[in-house]
Formats: structure tokens, C-alpha cells, sequence
């Protein structure tokens, strides 16, 4: 066993050898329940480094990618990071999906002074000096999308149908708050979570149609996470609720998973996101034509995929500008760093470690694809919520004040280190 | 000739007048550009007023095109068009009005108006009038659909014209339901409204419920004296628990001027603050101020002082609460149709709850039989053969990624269908007989090893799906047939592909009781798993028997797969989903015979969504209570429901 | 050192060297690491190393359940989540109060204690959309008090499901299927957001020890991992102990025929239920030492499927033997880590690149199999063959 130990540490000392290069951390799942969507992701960042290696690299260093999987374990995303960090001696990580991943490794990466580009919407109610957010806050998707509903769909009742987890219990909480702002009162709210990859959906689509009883016209707002999706829809579908009498809007749907569907009987439904493979413009149909070149003809891009395109951008920017890889070099070069968005317009770096992104919101048609029928202009996101009482006074600004939580009242930075 | 000339003349003006008079209907819409491309609803109605006044053929034909997405603008001059898409995917142009072409165009320079789906039923109920009475079926269709959506008053009257005109029995009797349900709601007499009410006292439609209900909505109103308004609905008595809590009933009152507003906590945190002086507030260090009380006193000091508001003392409140009445008023003006509605609701609610009751048992009964479904095939191989099989679930993942590979070459759905059916019990039936050849059969006597061995198989497996069909779900779609729901009524209603499933697992428990009671190769059966030494020296082959058995119950498991497939999903985790309640299915229900098996998975299915209907907020509560109660149910019945008694009970 | 146990080690020289096996070991890894040594071994492989040897006393635990007392627990790392979750509240709490202390410092009115503990409860909670402190925290400020119910709750579970179970003559495949059940029962549980501990997300920055901010993680990982080691030693120590006195005797008779050693007079209920609750306090005193370690823990953490992996490390390192459990953990679970670690090398067949993250779950699945079939004893059997084992 001994000689085991002996050679796995060695190797790991002959792996952190110095080397010129720079060295780019994937930390996906590429096992368990997440590979589902991460794979797609370590994929996409594969082919971005190729490309830009094909360019010449970085002021004539090679990029050079380093995957390693965390295989959906949260404990082991924190191993994995430090492994990157300190092992390999990456000089930036890309990488995770889920927030509790995330919070896995934020001690990690803020105890090592890493970076992070953390590509999927979320909660938002965080902000850490080490992580840059380039998916939606709730700011950015969720409220435009509820928005859309009050006001085009005209909808009275809201039912928010979420996986238990935190993306889902977050989100509800500032939605329920902003539309009791709005005027809802609580009891048109329904609120109803369930366990990840549940199948058993009858009831609870039948408590939602349930719900236009009283004559408000009802609106569902879909958090449902990953393949559990699948089985709400195929339901959906079944109970014949077309998307004029119950529009359900999703947060975590987008082409990837509606691969896994057929969608004759969803066309309507709605998605609220940051990118569609349907956005017109060059700049998405070269990446799309990229793509399908590199992984195949029935593959599609989705929103994660643009965030990852912009962070990567924007971070290959920013040390072509530093002239190095240092993490703190290359932070401060990233406040104001802009990069074209695939759907159009310019995506900016914000100094709360967000991007400015236009929210789009589309229709589910029949071929899997999404009809945008609304695009906002740049939304900045925002890390704490207006909405909330406790997160309204709290600002993050880690260019001038250097505080990923400000209260705006005291006028003290409430701490450095991020809420894990 | 001279008549001809007249002729064409007339046709002339009646041609060039309307254009020459106004300006023409290309300039309307252009004029409108900006609210059409942004389509939004709340810009909308000028435009399709606008567009509607301009009247004729070509107004409301553009409000179709606009509805159906069918207008399309050109990138530079953004003229509005509508558009052909021809072989060499270049567009032909449209005018509006003449519908001539007008040009063609490249994809990159032309752009499609999306008009979302709130403003396509602004247009829908905009067209009401002229669609109801249209030539084509589909289009009445369509429109009677959007005006069940989206009725105004003043639908009341084209409703009406077109029952009168309609052909079409089906449509004519849907017309004249929702004609009843819009007098009810809008009609200006009172009587008429009453009995359209009362004629839906059996009707358990959610659409009439929907209209029923705010008929009786109320508004809280506050007054100083005693109510008396004849459409009162009732009085209410503020509680802290109660519907109406206190603060809000206080605020009531304080917003009507008869009481002094009340001090929040912050406001009361504010004041002190501002008024801290060489760190003493109220004559109160600041220091002390850590406790509610020192705050409370600090304050009141500073109130007596007049440097702040006065506080309101619960007693105030209370007093000031007794003064007055709270009460509800019908918004409905009429009394009598408030009555009705009352009266008519009532009786269709009570219905509702039946049908509620039987819908609540449908779920149970498809739970149960997609977890009879799951768990059968373990009925056989652990149940009766006392092999525990883990790589269970990953039979039922390979049926489910057999009906998917099926699909790939086969895209008739229903026949596909039939084909993956046998399919999947082919290669599940092989993949059992492999595995209990080389693995199972050495294990025999080492049950709890073969859990071990089954294990690895699984998470082989498992990762192997992965490797060939990705991590991406799959999608395994069920044909037309299978599609929709059975709908008895508004409430009580069940797709049919848990029909299916609960046919599916049914037939299965037939044949399978049959196959293990009345064949031979059930009679050996049993006779190897009882006693496989006597058996064999009856001259039974026990491998073989032990072979089959195991393919048989794998093979179902493949079966399950495609069921399990078309209502969820098709992942390389579909199998881990279901191997733990599986495994309880049997064990409640008792090993060793088929009965247990359908006896378990109705108690569980059954218990699973009982335990919903009373928290339905939570689903993995009811889990989690379902299985605390099947730990517990063990303890009392340790050999599961349906027990086997005598020697074969035992292990 | 006794007397009694010097004679002990001495008659059992297969204690004596894992002892001194495990003692070079710590010595060569400190010698090794960052903090105290020349800096070969890494601080994430220390970390490793540390969470390794915690597996290493469940694997001794399963063991002792398992292979001398045969009963198949697939629910052990139930205890071992929750001795996780014990000693998570309080490092939780314990540095979320220091944070907001900190940041109330230049608070213009002191705030009450009610306002501290809500401001607290906000930080931990707010993530999954509460503030309030539910009941089960209410120890939660004290670490004497969350350190006995690291052994106090998973103690009392044991216990009580035990004696449910056992009591109402449960065996066999039945009991290794309703500790299944408890484990997914807990898990699910533990899911929900409702449940007090943070739902999905769990606990989290356990790393983070409250009021050694300054102290690096490359020595608190140091003081984990000999604390780790010495656990683990001196849990082989008891249960070594245990399996070889008359105590010891009956245990394995039981595994043996239960039976037999019923009508023989010995209440064998009270037997079993003492090893499984023993055991389920050794996992959950492993739970507490790993997950500081990995710093978060979460319901998915006690899963069946981990369990089940526990079971299967003890079987390949070979059951009824102690250091087999020990080989058997650390093998299967280092080869993970390096093969997950994207360091394995791809081997390339020409047509075909065979990927280790792609194979190596098939490998280790087929691997079992294997074990299984033509290995029965496990790793620990082969040495068996060598030495004269002074087991069974």
C-alpha cells in the first residue's frame, strides 16, 4: 500500500512541475447525476482552448488544458480545486453547474486566491472576490421572465414548481416577495418542490390546472432541475395543457434538455435565458457550425455554453492585456472587459464580478428549438437582490470598494470572505 | 358597350375610392412599425384598433398573418411583407395589399415579426367576429378556442349570431356552452343570468368554476358603525392567527384616520440613533442598549421628550380594534345572482371532492403499477430464486435504451413500439442468462456475495450506457394513441400511457402467476428453489431452470424499461432510480410469491400519495415518511404482508 | 503500556505491525508534508490521505458488523454522515458567529442577543431561504456538547433501529435491505430544505476551523490527519481486542450459525445490537474526522450507493480480517481519486481512445465481480497465503 501512496505522490510532484504554459482547470463532472449537463460544458471548453491555440495562444503561450472530474460529489469538487490549484498550478478554473458545488469549493478557491468562471444561472446572495459570474443572476432571468408574465401574459396566480434544492428555494423566495410587491397576494402563489430526477408528476400537474379554479389566470414558474424535466413535460403534455391556458415558463430548460423530448405537444412553453441556439447572427452561427463540426450533427449549443464563450474570452482579453496569467493582475483587467454576446449587443464585465447580458425569452418549438419572442437590452446583474429586505442595502463592488458585501446603510464591508 | 365601359368604370372607383379617400393600408401598418416589430401587449390595442378601422379583407387578413407569425419585415427599409419561402432558401416578397410580389430576399435581410402569445390572443379575440362565422371549420375552430380564453362582454352578441349560423354539431354544442357561460357572467338581466347559473348545477367543469368563483369575491371594508350594506357577505373579528391578523386590521383603521399610526421597529431604531448624545440615549447608555426593554424605556423617554412619535401600546390597539367592524362586501351588485352562484358552486364543489377522491385513487393505482412493474421482474429472481439482484434497475435501463434504439430505425412510433417490446425482452432475457451463466450460478450458495458481484455488474453497466449513448437523456416518444389523457371529467383524468402501464402490469401478474402455477416450467421452478437436490434427482435440470427463471425475470425488467421510458426518461440512471423501491416492494409485500409483490406495491403506491394529498407542498416528505413506515411495518410483519408459511418460509 | 495489552500486542503480531505500519506511515507523511516536512507531499493529497484513513475506521467498523458478526449493514455510512453532521453544526456556527460579531462591532446601538442569533441564523440560512434557527441547533454553540452527540445520535439510532430490527428476528438479505432503507430514508430526509440542515446544500466550509483563520490549511490538515491516524489506530486497537476475546467468540459464532448459538443460552439479540451500535459510533467518529476534511457534507454524502461501496471495499480487501478492510478501503479509494484525477494516462488503441474517466467505473464494477468470484477473501486472503495469519 505504501508503494502505492509513494508512487501516486510522486507522480503528483512530477505532474506540478514548472512548466511555460498556461494551464487552464476544467472542473466539470464528467460521472454521476450531473455529467448529464457538465460534459457538454468541459467539451465546449476543450474546443474554445483548441481554437484559441490555433490562434497562436495567449502572447505566444500555449494554453493547455487540464481535465479532471469531480463526478457530482460535492466534497469532491473542493479535493478537485485544491488539486488544481496546488498540483497542477492552474492559472484559472472553469467550471462547476450547481450552486452546492460551488459552495464546495468557494473556501477553497478563496483560501488559494484562485479564479473561478462559473458559467449557470443562480441564486444569486453571493459574491466572492475569486469567482466571476458570467450565468444569469435572478435579476437577469428570473424577474424579466415573471415580468413577461404579469404584464404580456396577464397572469393572476403564480405556481412555482421547483427541485428541492437551494437555485430553486432562493429564486422562489425573491419571486414570491417581488410579486407580493406586485400586488399577488400570497395565497395565489403555490409553491411545490420536489426530489431531483422525480418522475411522478401526474398529481401535481393536476393541482396546478387545479388551480385556475377561481377563475386568475395561472402562470407556472419552472425551476425543475435536469431529466426531472422530462417526465413534468411528457405529463404536461399528456394532460393536453396547452401553453395559451398554462404557459410555463422554465429557468433550467433549455435545447439540451429538450433533446431528450419530443416537443410537438410543449410548442409554447416558454424558456427565459441568456442565449438560444436560435439567436440570429454570425457570430452564433460560426460557433454553432464549430461545434456541431467538433461533437457531432445532433449536438446543440445551449446558455451555459455562451457564458463559458464569454468568460473565456474575456479572461484570454484580460491577461493578453496584464501581459500574465496572475490571478490579481488579471482580475483587475477584467472590470470593464467586453466581449461580443452570440445574440447580439455586448456583454460587460461588471465590478460586482457579473456580466451585463441581454435576457431573452423564447417559445419552445416543435423541432426542440426556441422562437425568441423577447430580447431586453444589456440587464446588469446584480449579486444581492433588491427584493429582499436583508440583501436590498447589501452591494458588491470589489474594483473601487473592494467588498463583495457592502451595506450600503452602514457604510461597512459586512465581510471579505463569501457566505458558504 | 357603353354599358361595359359603365361597368368598368364602376369597378374602377369602387377599386381606387377606398385608397383614394384614405391613405392606403401599406401606410397604416408602416405607421404602426415600431409597436407591430416590438409586439407587446400593452402597446397593441391602438394598432389593431388602427388596423381594424381601416376595415375590409386586407385588415383582418393581416391581423391572421400577424397572428399566425406569418409577417415578416424587410431589414432595410423595414417594410412589412409577408413572405414565401422558395426551394433555394431565398424568400419571395408580399405586398400586403395587392399580394403581389414584390421581390425576393435573403434570410439574412429580412426578419420575422413574433408577436408572443398574450398579444396572439389580443389578435385572436380581435378577429372573434369574423373568424366565428368563417367558411372554414378549423379557423371557427380556432377562434372559439381563443374566445373561451379571453370572453369580453361585448363577445356576446357575434357568440350568438354564429350558434345561430353553425353546421357543425360538435362546435354548435360547444358554442352554446360557452354562450351560457358568458351570459351568466355578462348578461344585463338579472333572471337570464340566474338560470344560465343554475343550469350548470352538474357540471363539474373547471371553465364554470373559474367564472362561478369570482362572482362571489368580496372586498374588506372597515366601518364605525354597524353594517347594514344588503350585499354584505360577513363580519369578521381580527385575530393574531386568524385571516385577518392585527397589524393589518390596525393599519386599517390608521389609514381611515381614526387611529394614531403605530411605531415600527425600525422607526423606533432610527429615532434612537439620532438622538444619541455623549453615548446616551433617553438618559441610557448606549452601551446598555442591548436588551429590548432598555430600548423600550430609552424610547419612551425620548416620545415623553417630544423628540419622537408616540408609541401605541397593544391596549390602544386593542381599543381602538373594538370600536369598529370589519366586513366583507360582495363585489357581484345583485343579490340574487350571488345567491345562485352560492348555491350552484356548493353543489359542484361537493362533486368535485368526490371526483377529487377518485382522481387522488388513480394516482395511487398508476403508482402502484409502475412500481408492480419495476419490481416484478425482482419478484421472480429474488423473491423466488433469492438472488439479489443490483444490476436490476440496469435491466430495466436497457430495455428502456432498446425501445430508443428501436426508434432510431424504425420512426413509425406504434410500430416501434411493438417491435421494441419483444426487443427488449430479448436482449434483456440474454443479458440475464450471461449473467447468471457467469456469474450468479457460482454464487448460489453465497447470497449476500451476490449482492456484491451484481453491484459491480451494475455500476458497469451503468457507465458503459454512458460511454455509448452519452450522458444526454434520450428520448423514447409513444405513439399518437398513447398520447393525451383519458378525461372523465375536468378533474378526474389519467394519461393514458399509465393506463397502459397499469394494463401492462396486470397482464404481466397474469401471466406470470400462470406461468409459475399451471406450467411445467413453473412447477420445476419452484420444486429447484425449494429443494434443488431432490429436484434434480426427480430428474429436473436445475441449471436450466435456474437459467430460464433468471431470463424471465430479466427479460420483464426490459419491458418495464420501455414503460418506465415512455412516461419519464431514458438515462443511464434511470434503473438506480428504482432499484431501492424495488427492493421494498418485494420485501413489503413478502418473498417468494407474485401476490406479495402486487400486495407491496399497492401499499406503497397507495401510502406514497396518501401521504401527498395531506402535504402537497413537499413530495420528498411523503417519501421519506413512506419508507420510515415500511422500517417500521417490517418490524411488526418481518416476512411482509402475504407471508409464506411452513418450510419454505424459511431463508 | 499494561501489562495485559502488551501481552495482547505480543501475541498478535499482526497488530504489532499494522501499528507500526501505520505509525511509519504518519511519520513519512509528515516527514513529507508542506507544513512540517520537506513538502513532497502535497496539502490536497495530505487532505487525501487524511479522508483515506477515516475510510480506512468505517472500513474496520464495517468489518467487525459485517464480516465477524455477519450482518450486511448497507446503511453505515448513515452514521458516518450524521457524526459529519454533528460536528459541521458547530464548526458552522461557531465561525458564522465570529463573522457577524465582527461585522456588529461598529454597529451604532448594540444589538440584543435575539438580533445576534437571527443575524446568524440569516448568514447559515439565508442560502436556502430561512433565517430562523431551527430546534436541532440548540446545542449548537457548544463544542463539548455537539462532540457527544457526534457519538450521542448516531449512537441512539443504531440503537434503537437495532433493536427494532433484531428484536423482531430480522436477518439476512431483509436487514441489509432495511438498512438500505433507513440510509435513503435519512438521506431523503435530510433533502429537504425543511429539514433543518440545510437541505441539498448541506454544511459547508467545514475546513475553516472557527478562530484559526491565520492557521494555513496545510497544517490544520497535519492535525486532521494524525488525528485521523491515531483514530483509526486505536480503533483497530479495540475492535482487535474485541474480535479476539470470548466476546469475540460469540460474535463470529453468531455469524456462524445464529441458531446454535441461541440454544446455546446467549442472548444473541443483545450481541448483535452491541456490535451494530458500536460500529455505527466508530463510523460516526470517522464521519466527524473526514468531513472537516473535505469541508461540506451533504445528504448525498449518505446515499445507499455509499454504503453499498463500503461493503464492497471490505469485501475486496477481505472480510474477517481487519487490515484486509483497511486495504481494501484505501485501495479502491485512492485508485478513484487517481483515476478521477485526469493524472491516469489515456491509452490509445489506434481506433479507439480508451479514456480512464470513461472506463474506470466499468474496470472497478467488473473488478468486483471478479473479487467475488475467484476471490473470495479478498486482497487480505492473498496475504493469508504468505504469512501465517493469527486471524480466525
Amino acid at each position: 500500500m505504501k508503494k502505492l501512496l509513494l508512487a501516486t505522490a510522486m507522480t503528483a510532484v512530477s505532474a506540478s512541475g514548472a512548466m511555460a504554459d498556461i494551464k487552464v482547470g476544467i472542473l466539470h463532472s464528467l460521472s454521476g447525476t450531473m455529467a448529464i449537463s457538465e460534459t457538454t460544458l468541459k467539451d465546449t471548453m476543450l474546443m474554445l482552448i483548441e481554437q484559441q491555440n490555433a490562434k497562436g495562444g495567449i502572447n505566444g503561450e500555449k494554453l493547455v488544458p487540464v481535465v479532471v472530474d469531480p463526478a457530482s460529489d460535492w466534497p469532491l469538487f473542493a479535493e478537485k480545486a485544491r488539486e488544481l490549484l496546488t498540483v497542477e498550478n492552474v492559472d484559472v478554473i472553469f467550471g462547476n453547474w450547481t450552486s452546492v458545488s460551488r459552495k464546495s469549493v468557494l473556501p477553497v478557491i478563496e483560501e488559494l486566491n484562485g479564479l473561478l468562471f462559473y458559467p449557470v444561472q443562480y441564486e444569486g446572495e453571493e459574491s466572492s472576490k475569486n469567482v466571476f459570474y458570467t450565468g444569469a443572476a435572478p435579476n437577469q432571468q428570473a424577474i424579466p421572465a415573471t415580468d413577461y408574465y404579469l404584464e404580456e401574459l396577464g397572469i393572476e396566480k403564480f405556481a412555482l414548481l421547483g427541485t428541492d434544492y437551494v437555485y430553486p428555494r432562493t429564486t422562489n423566495k425573491i419571486l414570491e416577495q417581488y410579486l407580493k410587491d406586485k400586488g399577488i397576494a400570497q395565497d395565489d402563489i403555490f409553491v411545490n418542490y420536489t426530489p431531483f430526477g422525480h418522475s411522478d408528476w401526474s398529481k401535481i400537474v393536476a393541482d396546478v390546472v387545479a388551480l385556475g379554479a377561481d377563475g386568475k389566470k395561472v402562470g407556472v414558474i419552472s425551476t425543475i432541475n435536469g431529466d426531472a424535466n422530462i417526465g413534468f413535460y411528457k405529463e404536461l403534455a399528456a394532460a393536453g395543457v396547452s401553453a395559451d391556458d398554462l404557459p410555463v415558463v422554465a429557468f433550467s430548460v433549455g435545447e439540451e434538455e429538450l433533446a431528450g423530448l419530443d416537443t410537438t405537444n410543449l410548442v409554447g412553453h416558454l424558456a427565459a435565458w441568456n442565449y438560444f441556439q436560435s439567436a440570429e447572427g454570425e457570430a452564433n452561427v460560426e460557433f454553432i457550425k464549430t461545434w456541431k463540426a467538433t461533437m457531432g450533427d445532433e449536438r446543440v449549443t445551449n446558455d451555459p455554453m455562451e457564458a463559458h464563450y464569454i468568460g473565456f474570452n474575456m479572461w484570454v482579453n484580460a491577461v493578453k492585456e496584464a501581459g500574465t496569467a496572475d490571478v490579481d493582475a488579471v482580475r483587475e483587467k477584467m472590470y470593464g472587459q467586453k466581449f461580443p454576446n452570440l445574440t447580439g449587443g455586448v456583454a460587460e464585465m461588471l465590478p460586482n464580478h457579473h456580466l451585463a447580458k441581454p435576457v431573452l425569452i423564447g417559445e419552445i418549438q416543435e423541432d426542440g428549438q426556441f422562437d425568441i419572442i423577447s430580447q431586453t437590452a444589456e440587464v446588469p446583474g446584480d449579486a444581492w437582490t433588491d427584493f429582499l429586505a436583508e440583501s436590498a442595502v447589501l452591494k458588491s463592488d470589489w474594483k473601487d470598494l473592494g467588498c463583495g458585501m457592502y451595506n450600503t446603510e452602514t457604510k461597512t464591508c459586512v465581510q471579505i470572505k463569501s457566505n458558504y | 358597350m357603353i354599358r361595359i365601359i359603365a361597368a368598368f368604370f364602376i369597378a374602377f372607383f369602387m377599386l381606387v375610392l377606398p385608397v383614394s379617400a384614405q391613405s392606403s393600408f401599406q401606410d397604416v401598418a408602416q405607421s404602426h412599425f415600431p409597436n407591430i416589430k416590438r409586439g407587446s401587449v400593452k402597446t397593441a390595442p391602438p394598432v389593431i384598433a388602427d388596423i381594424q378601422s381601416y376595415g375590409g379583407d386586407v385588415a383582418s387578413r393581416f391581423l391572421q398573418n400577424w397572428q399566425s407569425k406569418n409577417i415578416w419585415y424587410r431589414k432595410s427599409d423595414e417594410r412589412l411583407v409577408t413572405v414565401q419561402q422558395l426551394e433555394n432558401k431565398s424568400y419571395r416578397l408580399f405586398d400586403l395589399e395587392t399580394e403581389q410580389a414584390i421581390g425576393e430576399a435573403a434570410k439574412s435581410d429580412i426578419k420575422q415579426v413574433k408577436p408572443n402569445s398574450g398579444l396572439r390572443g389580443l389578435l385572436g379575440s380581435a378577429l372573434v367576429a369574423s373568424q366565428l362565422i368563417s367558411d372554414d371549420l378549423s379557423v371557427r375552430k380556432a377562434s372559439l378556442d381563443s374566445l373561451t380564453r379571453n370572453p369580453k362582454p361585448n363577445h356576446l352578441e357575434p357568440l350568438r349570431t354564429a350558434i345561430a349560423k353553425e353546421k357543425n354539431a360538435d362546435l354548435k354544442s360547444r358554442m352554446s356552452r360557452l354562450e351560457r357561460l358568458l351570459t351568466m357572467q355578462f348578461d344585463t338581466n338579472t333572471q337570464v343570468r340566474v338560470k344560465a347559473i343554475e343550469s350548470f348545477t352538474d357540471d363539474l367543469g373547471l371553465d364554470v368554476r373559474a367564472r362561478l368563483n369570482p362572482m362571489l369575491n368580496a372586498t374588506l371594508k372597515v366601518s364605525q358603525t354597524e353594517p347594514t350594506d344588503q350585499n354584505m357577505a360577513r363580519i369578521i373579528t381580527p385575530s393574531e392567527t386568524g385571516e385577518l391578523p392585527i397589524d393589518k386590521a390596525y393599519s386599517m383603521i390608521v389609514s381611515q384616520g381614526w387611529a394614531p399610526a403605530s411605531v415600527s421597529k425600525d422607526a423606533k431604531q432610527k429615532a434612537l440613533v439620532e438622538h444619541i448624545q455623549e453615548s446616551k440615549v433617553g438618559g441610557i447608555l448606549v452601551s446598555d442598549l442591548n436588551t429590548l426593554a432598555n430600548r423600550e424605556t430609552a424610547y419612551t423617554k425620548l416620545a415623553d421628550a417630544g423628540l419622537a412619535l408616540q408609541n401605541v401600546s397593544e391596549v390602544q390597539i386593542q381599543e381602538a380594534l373594538s370600536k369598529v367592524y370589519f366586513y366583507e362586501v360582495y363585489t357581484e351588485q345583485s343579490p340574487e345572482v350571488v345567491k345562485a352562484a352560492k348555491t350552484t358552486l356548493d353543489s359542484i364543489n361537493k362533486k368535485v371532492a368526490f371526483s377529487q377522491a377518485i382522481d387522488l385513487f388513480l394516482d395511487g393505482l398508476s403508482l402502484a403499477s409502475i412500481f408492480f412493474l419495476a419490481a416484478i421482474g425482482l419478484a421472480i429472481t429474488f423473491g423466488v430464486m433469492r438472488v439479489i439482484n443490483m444490476a436490476h434497475g440496469e435491466f430495466i435501463m436497457m430495455g428502456a435504451y432498446t425501445g430508443y434504439v428501436v426508434q432510431q430505425f424504425v420512426t413509425n412510433y406504434t410500430l416501434s413500439i411493438i417491435i421494441a417490446i419483444p426487443a427488449a425482452f430479448m436482449v434483456t432475457f440474454a443479458a440475464g442468462v450471461a449473467m447468471e451463466r457467469l456469474v450468479i450460478r457460482h454464487l448460489y450458495h453465497r447470497p449476500l456475495e451476490t449482492l456484491l458481484a451484481t453491484f459491480g455488474v451494475s455500476i458497469a453497466l451503468q457507465q458503459l450506457a454512458k460511454n455509448i449513448f452519452g450522458t444526454q437523456a434520450r428520448p423514447l416518444t409513444s405513439p399518437d394513441w398513447l398520447g393525451g389523457a383519458w378525461e372523465i371529467n375536468d378533474v378526474i383524468s389519467i394519461s393514458w400511457i399509465r393506463v397502459a402501464i397499469f394494463g401492462l402490469s396486470i397482464l404481466f401478474f397474469l401471466m406470470l402467476w400462470f406461468t409459475l402455477n399451471k406450467t411445467r416450467l413453473g412447477l420445476e421452478t419452484r420444486a429447484v428453489t425449494q429443494n434443488p437436490r431432490m429436484a434434480a434427482s426427480m430428474g429436473i435440470n436445475p441449471d436450466k431452470i435456474n437459467m430460464l427463471t433468471f431470463g424471465l425475470g430479466s427479460g420483464i425488467a426490459g419491458i418495464a424499461g420501455i414503460a418506465i421510458g415512455l412516461f419519464a426518461k431514458v438515462t443511464s440512471e434511470l434503473g438506480s432510480d428504482y432499484i431501492v423501491q424495488s427492493f421494498m416492494t418485494v420485501v413489503v409485500g413478502g418473498v417468494g410469491n407474485i401476490w406479495g409483490t402486487f400486495a407491496g406495491a399497492t401499499m406503497i403506491g397507495f401510502l406514497q400519495k396518501g401521504i401527498e394529498w395531506f402535504n402537497p407542498s413537499n413530495t420528498l416528505a411523503a417519501q421519506t415518511f413512506m419508507i420510515i413506515f415500511i422500517i417500521i411495518f417490517i418490524q411488526f410483519r418481518p416476512r411482509g404482508i402475504i407471508a409464506l408459511k411452513g418450510r419454505a418460509a424459511g431463508d | 503500556m499494561n501489562g495485559p495489552l502488551t501481552k495482547f500486542l505480543l501475541n498478535h503480531p499482526s497488530v504489532l505491525a499494522f501499528l507500526s505500519a501505520l505509525a511509519l506511515f504518519t511519520v513519512f507523511v509528515t516527514i513529507g508534508s508542506e507544513a512540517f516536512g520537506y513538502g513532497f507531499v502535497s496539502t490536497s493529497f495530505v487532505k487525501t490521505l487524511g479522508k483515506t484513513l477515516c475510510f480506512c475506521l468505517i472500513a474496520i467498523a464495517m468489518d467487525l458488523v459485517w464480516g465477524y458478526c455477519g450482518i450486511l449493514s448497507l446503511g453505515h455510512f448513515a452514521f458516518f454522515g450524521l457524526g459529519g453532521y454533528m460536528i459541521g453544526m458547530w464548526l458552522m456556527y461557531e465561525r458564522t458567529r465570529l463573522i457577524v460579531v465582527e461585522a456588529t462591532q461598529n454597529a451604532q446601538i448594540p444589538m440584543t442577543n435575539q438580533e445576534i442569533q437571527d443575524a446568524i441564523g440569516t448568514q447559515i440560512f439565508g442560502v436556502v431561504g430561512g433565517s430562523e434557527f431551527p430546534a436541532i441547533w440548540i446545542f449548537s454553540h457548544s463544542l463539548w456538547i455537539q462532540l457527544a452527540l457526534v457519538v450521542l445520535v448516531p449512537g441512539l439510532l443504531a440503537l434503537v433501529f437495532g433493536w427494532l430490527a433484531f428484536r423482531s428476528r430480522v436477518t439476512g438479505v431483509y436487514l441489509s435491505i432495511l438498512t438500505q432503507a433507513m440510509t435513503l430514508a435519512l438521506a431523503l430526509y435530510l433533502f429537504q430544505n425543511d429539514s433543518g440542515l440545510r437541505g441539498n446544500n448541506g454544511l459547508s466550509g467545514l475546513q475553516n476551523l472557527p478562530n484559526l483563520e491565520e492557521t494555513p490549511q496545510s497544517v490544520i490538515s497535519m492535525w486532521f490527519f494524525w488525528a485521523s491516524a491515531l483514530a483509526l489506530g486505536l480503533g483497530y486497537l479495540i475492535v482487535k481486542l474485541i474480535v479476539e476475546s470470548k466476546l469475540g467468540n460469540v460474535i463470529r459464532g453468531i455469524r456462524d450459525d445464529e441458531a446454535r448459538v441461541r440454544f446455546l443460552g446467549y442472548n444473541v439479540e443483545i450481541y448483535k445490537l452491541f456490535v451494530f451500535t458500536l460500529t455505527a459510533v466508530i463510523a460516526a467518529i470517522a464521519g466527524a474526522l473526514y468531513y472537516p476534511q473535505a469541508g461540506i457534507i451533504n445528504p448525498a454524502e449518505i446515499a445507499p450507493i455509499a454504503s453499498i461501496y463500503l461493503a464492497v471495499w471490505v469485501a475486496i480487501g477481505g472480510r474477517g480480517r481487519l487490515y484486509g478492510a483497511v486495504i481494501g478501503a484505501a485501495v479502491v479509494s485512492l485508485l478513484s481519486s487517481w483515476f478521477t484525477g485526469g493524472q491516469a494516462p489515456d491509452i490509445s488503441l489506434g481506433f479507439y481512445t480508451v479514456k480512464w474517466v470513461d472506463w474506470w467505473l466499468v474496470l472497478l464494477g467488473i473488478s468486483f465481480v471478479a473479487v467475488t468470484l475467484y476471490a473470495p477473501k479478498g486482497i487480505g486472503g492473498l496475504f493469508d497465503k504468505f504469512s501465517k495469519g493469527d486471524n480466525q
